[in-house]
């Protein structure tokens, strides 16, 4: 068996150090009146996505994902587009991905002359950008140590507690053993698990921030009423959310957890990491928990995942922006009835046609080949779906993480 | 023989791992012997091992994930109607089978 060090294939070397798995052109538009124009400016353009904000007032969260996602890995250039009276202010948003190496430009629809205008201008200037992200373009070859994966679950059901999270676990283990970097998130998803969570912690710093991020995750939930589980997962056997969420836990493999990241923020250094993404108390006290599955993939590429496992027993569709998804269920009904959309049957442990170490690698290898330009499915089916929503988190102090 | 899936041995549920009617016999995989259903239950829900009396934990993974509110018995479905959230009280309010709301008002 190959030597997980001897993985590699070529990658794109940014200036910050960080290697991104595609050199993508990013629209980014400012406000919900810019939406479409951002959308028909990247339309036929297989490398060129587009996410935005569509509130006209302002919010430091968003802001901050935003600009974390201009500088992602896999991005390669950055055009913003406003409409011309909104709060968010795509010259700074093409400004900061300049300083940190992407050509970069930016515009209003309303000086730029409206739909049609707005259009062909942005086509041109995509063009432009994408020459010029081609030409300066530093390729080197990348290993799983340059990795950052994410994971996420969507519509889960009881499989996904004993089949698609633990080969998820039993993966990130070797990209953790690899030197790899690995983030997952919902800690609304680890209520009633505190003392299991704090055992994994690395160091008493870690086990510190746990505590806190368990406690913010139970205290928001009691709060706002609303805790993550669906009627699908109930449908699927899953009975309370102290069910689903060890079920979920499980996707964190087994080894010791180095600490806690806010959105917008990435690990210092490699290892296994919980990302919060829980809104931190504020006089508005306004975002739910986990509105949808999209938005904490959002919060996860924004760690600087370049790729992106989602674990769907009941079957999910979505795709993601900027990083590349992975679809996993373990549940065999589903693999069978939306074959076009999953890319990995991890139900084969259930049966015993695959032992859990033998699922891992499997699941690295398509990993690693992704990585190296193939599509998962849902890339080729075109899926980019994205959300980008009001919330609050205080502005984390550039400690442990790293502002991206 | 269908079979169910107990995660870990401190636990007093199963995973059943296909649809299955009552009165069948389902084998244990991950625990020991087999067990009869009281009920139909479907795959991916769950199956009680032992009885469980009214109040109890309910354990999964070796962990408690809620209570039993009315007694248990060993072989019946363990879900909604007989098992709630030490934390959300909603999730007692939907549809036993669907998991769908019935608190939001739709006129």
């Amino acid at each position: 068996m190959m030597n997980l060090q001897e993985y590699s294939w070529r990658g794109y070397l940014r200036a910050d150090g960080r290697k991104g798995i595609r050199n993508l052109v990013l629209v980014i538009y400012t406000v919900e009146c810019a939406q479409h124009v951002a959308h028909m400016i990247a339309r036929d353009e297989p490398d060129t996505h587009v996410i935005g904000f569509p509130g006209c007032y302002d919010n430091q969260y968003a802001v901050r994902l935003m600009l974390a996602l201009a500088r992602h890995p896999n991005i390669g250039a950055v055009l913003a587009v406003g409409l011309g009276c909104e709060y968010t202010q795509p010259a700074k948003i093409a400004e900061i991905a300049a300083e940190a190496g992407r050509p970069s430009a930016w515009f209003y629809i309303q000086q730029a002359g409206g739909t049609a205008k707005s259009i062909a201008k942005g086509k041109e200037i995509v063009a432009r950008l994408r020459a010029e992200s081609a030409e300066t373009a530093v390729i080197v070859p990348m290993t799983l140590a340059d990795l950052t994966v994410g994971a996420e679950c969507g519509g889960s059901d009881a499989t996904s507690g004993i089949a698609g999270n633990p080969v998820t676990g039993a993966f990130y283990d070797l990209l953790v053993d690899a030197g790899g970097t690995a983030v997952f998130e919902e800690t609304v998803e680890m209520l009633g698990l505190k003392s299991i969570i704090l055992d994994r912690a690395a160091l008493p710093q870690a086990a510190d921030q746990l505590a806190a991020a368990y406690e913010k995750a139970e205290w928001y939930c009691q709060e706002v009423r609303q805790y993550s589980v669906a009627p699908g997962n109930f449908a699927g056997g899953l009975t309370t959310i102290e069910d689903k969420s060890m079920g979920a836990f499980v996707k964190g493999g087994s080894r010791p957890i180095q600490g806690v990241v806010k959105v917008g923020e990435r690990p210092s250094h490699p290892g296994l990491w919980i990302l919060d993404s829980v809104p931190d108390p504020h006089f508005m006290q306004f975002g739910y928990t986990n509105p949808n599955d999209t938005e904490g993939i959002m919060d996860l590429i924004a760690s600087g995942a370049q790729i992106i496992l989602f674990i769907t027993g009941r079957g999910s569709v979505i795709g993601a922006p900027i990083s590349l998804l992975i679809k996993i269920t373990g549940n065999s009904k589903t693999y069978r009835h939306m074959s076009g959309d999953m890319d990995f049957d991890a139900s084969r442990v259930l049966t015993g046609e695959l032992s859990m170490p033998a699922a891992a690698r499997e699941l690295l290898e398509m990993v690693v080949r992704i990585a190296s330009g193939e599509s998962s499915k849902s890339e080729a089916l075109g899926h980019r779906e994205y959300f980008v929503m009001y919330k609050h988190q205080d502005t984390p102090a550039l400690v442990d993480g790293c502002r991206v | 023989m269908t079979q169910c899936f107990q995660i870990n041995s401190r636990d007093n549920t199963a995973v059943l791992l296909d649809d299955a009617a009552a009165g069948e016999e389902i084998e244990i995989v991950g625990g020991a012997g087999t067990i009869v259903l009281r009920q139909d239950i479907e795959y991916g829900h769950k199956i009680a091992l032992v009885d469980i009396p009214a109040g109890a934990a309910v354990i999964k993974y070796g962990i408690g994930i809620g209570h039993s509110i009315q007694p248990i018995r060993a072989g019946d479905w363990v879900h909604l109607h007989n098992c709630a959230s030490d934390y959300d009280e909603r999730s007692a309010t939907l549809d036993v089978h669907t998991g769908a709301v019935t608190d939001t008002v739709y006129e």
